[in-house]
């Protein structure tokens, strides 16, 4: 199985702060991973330098590669990169309310993504932008309606279409559901999954929700601070955290516990460029001790493994409700 | 959709119809009586009760008004007090020649601002984009009536290169017409293309920010061509507003840059109208620039619709 993105060492800095640091991620062809962490851990961040979409003046380095592009993503010119978006790597955002043209009808909103990198005749858009918009169970009416007429999930559900158009080889999606009402959630990701599925497509999928991960992911990352903290297959992280930020974020979210009271992780998340030297998590971790001022060292393998001076030991969660 | 075309509709009609009020209203409180005025200040009261009633001045107002309402809705606008002699086709031969220019200028405006406040929305943050900005704000300073002398002196008077004023109606010579028309449409458009930029400029920043935008870029569109195809009929619809705005603004600068130019508009009909105290002729005149204006409007209405399928609805 050969990997369809290689990210190595990637950073995002907006003039002197660095957002993001040294970040390694691989996705497998038609492999799921997902990407969680809480908001200004730098998920969404990582997502739009790989799409090379940062805002101005935000800078990434590193490297990016995409299998099937001859070129280095990170730093490419707007030329290349335009032939790769919507056609190589395309993506789902979190605003499904916003993320559409208000003046431009369903149908031609995703016919234009097959048609801006030319793999259909304009006829053949059209017909193929009505079975997409069948696959994501839209009415066949939709390629005539204007988004205001649809509700956030079914303009979700067009945004998800219109980023299939092209079969692409990743698709990563940015909080997808977050702004959707719980009903139609399930749906929504029921869609994406079968959706990369029935393409072999990888996703690379972002959110905040651990529930989320563990019905969509295969394999997760870990983000806090701008780095990856923990990786791993999806059971295993989930079940057996070895950093304790994952652990103080598995505990936070468990709603089987016993207990009462509700477990947070003390303190908040610090703004951006504000994170401790040495290891991110030490200013809110109970286990930190002078040997955390320094970074922790990548300790596993890239698809397994963690950053961290005093892991949790291996398949235990005790004393986490504590901390 | 159709509902919102008749509620337009409805809001046109009755705006026509409360205005039309006001300027009779208006011109029937000013002090002065036309009789007088036309005779001199020396005629006897019988003299001047004979022409009030050749006029009809001594009808009720009401009356007076929907004699000429009604006179309106039909094309006849009345023989004018002072010169005797019919007022409708004196104002149809003027607004054309107005039309000509508040027409051009508004070309010249839109062919102005469109690409000036693009660029400058686009590279707001560089050189080139402050630049323009710069060079708009001092457009924005210059009133139009300036403008004209200005360009006169510079393109009239030291290049020779146009008249300096008149006017000639197209279809007697198509050359000298357009010789003729260049100054005063730029005197008039220039400004309020500086004007309309930075409505451009910050129309098309907001839109730059929408995610729709992001959504487009995503999908393999190169910033401009995303900006082409999702920004500009979005950014239109604010542009339009101070469009509309800007029309009447543009109908009353022509009023003066035709005495600046020489030419024979509707401009120069009313200031003629108002130094010979021919109140009738004014009353036309101004209800002619009103109807002008809220005809703008409406169709500004009608393009805002066609624009944003939002609004098909009614509110």
């Amino acid at each position: 199985m050969n990997d369809v993105l290689t990210v190595r060492g990637l950073s995002v800095t907006v003039r002197e702060t660095a957002l993001v640091s040294d970040v390694d991620l691989t996705v497998g062809a038609g492999e799921r991973v997902g990407l969680i962490g809480e908001s200004g851990s730098g998920k969404s961040l990582t997502a739009l330098s790989i799409l090379g979409l940062l805002p101005e003046d935000v800078r990434a380095g590193g490297s990016v590669r995409l299998d099937g592009v001859d070129h280095e993503l990170v730093g490419a010119d707007e030329r290349r990169m335009s032939r790769v978006r919507g056609r190589d790597i395309a993506m789902v955002f979190q605003e499904p309310m916003t993320a559409l043209n208000p003046t431009m009808r369903i149908g031609d909103q995703i016919a234009e993504t097959m048609l801006v990198h030319k793999t259909l005749s304009k006829p053949a858009a059209r017909t193929a932008a009505a079975d997409l918009l069948e696959r994501v169970q839209l009415p066949a009416e939709t390629l005539r309606a204007y988004p205001h007429q649809l509700s956030g999930g079914q303009r979700q559900r067009v945004v998800l279409a219109l980023a299939l158009a092209n079969d692409p080889a990743l698709l990563i999606c940015d909080e997808p559901t977050t702004a959707l009402d719980v009903t139609v959630q399930a749906l929504v990701l029921d869609l994406i999954v079968r959706g990369v599925v029935d393409r072999s497509s990888a996703l690379l999928f972002i959110t905040h929700d651990l529930a989320v991960v563990a019905t969509v992911c295969e394999r997760v990352l870990v983000m806090y601070g701008g780095r990856v903290v923990e990786a791993g297959p999806v059971n295993e992280v989930f079940t057996r955290p070895r950093h304790r930020y994952t652990e103080g974020l598995l505990a936070a979210s468990d709603l089987e516990t016993t207990s009462r009271r509700l477990t947070t992780i003390p303190g908040n998340v610090p703004p951006a460029g504000r994170f401790p030297s040495g290891c991110v998590f030490r200013t809110r971790c109970a286990h930190a001790t002078a040997l955390c001022e320094e970074t922790p060292a990548w300790s596993g393998s890239e698809a397994e493994g963690f950053a961290c001076h005093h892991p949790a030991a291996q398949g235990s969660l005790e004393g986490v409700a504590d901390a | 959709m159709i509902l919102r075309l008749i509620e337009r509709t409805g809001v046109f009609l009755v705006s026509l119809a409360v205005s039309s009020v006001l300027v009779f209203a208006f011109m029937a409180v000013l002090p002065g009586d036309p009789a007088r005025v036309a005779l001199g200040v020396n005629a006897s009261d019988e003299a001047v009760a004979e022409l009030r009633r050749q006029f009809g001045l001594d009808r009720p107002l009401p009356t007076q008004y929907f004699d000429w309402l009604g006179g309106l809705l039909h094309g006849d606008l009345g023989t004018s007090y002072v010169s005797k002699v019919a007022i409708g086709p004196q104002v149809f031969d003027r607004l054309q020649v107005t039309l000509w220019l508040v027409v051009a200028g508004m070309v010249i405006a839109l062919v102005v601002a469109v690409p000036a406040g693009t660029v400058m929305a686009a590279r707001h943050r560089k050189i080139s984009g402050l630049a323009l900005s710069a060079f708009s704000q001092v457009g924005v300073a210059v009133p139009a009536f300036l403008a004209g002398i200005l360009l006169i002196v510079v393109f009239a008077v030291r290049l020779g290169w146009l008249p300096a004023n008149g006017w000639t109606p197209p279809a007697q010579d198509p050359a000298m017409f357009l010789k003729q028309l260049i100054l005063p449409a730029l005197s008039l458009g220039l400004v309020q293309g500086a004007v309309l930029t930075r409505y451009v400029r910050s129309a098309v920043l907001e839109v730059l920010r929408e995610d729709y935008l992001r959504t487009a870029r995503a999908k393999g569109l190169r910033p401009f061509q995303a900006l082409w195809r999702h920004g500009l009929r979005n950014a239109a619809v604010p542009v339009l507003t101070v469009l509309g705005l800007q029309l009447a603004t543009l109908l009353i600068g022509a009023v003066v840059v035709e005495r600046v130019f020489v030419i024979p508009g509707l401009g120069s009909l009313l200031l003629d109208g108002v130094s010979n105290r021919d109140l009738l002729l004014v009353q036309d005149v101004v209800m002619v620039l009103v109807i002008a204006v809220l005809l703008v409007n409406f169709i500004v209405d009608l393009l805002y619709v066609a624009l944003d399928p939002r609004l098909r609805t009614a509110s």
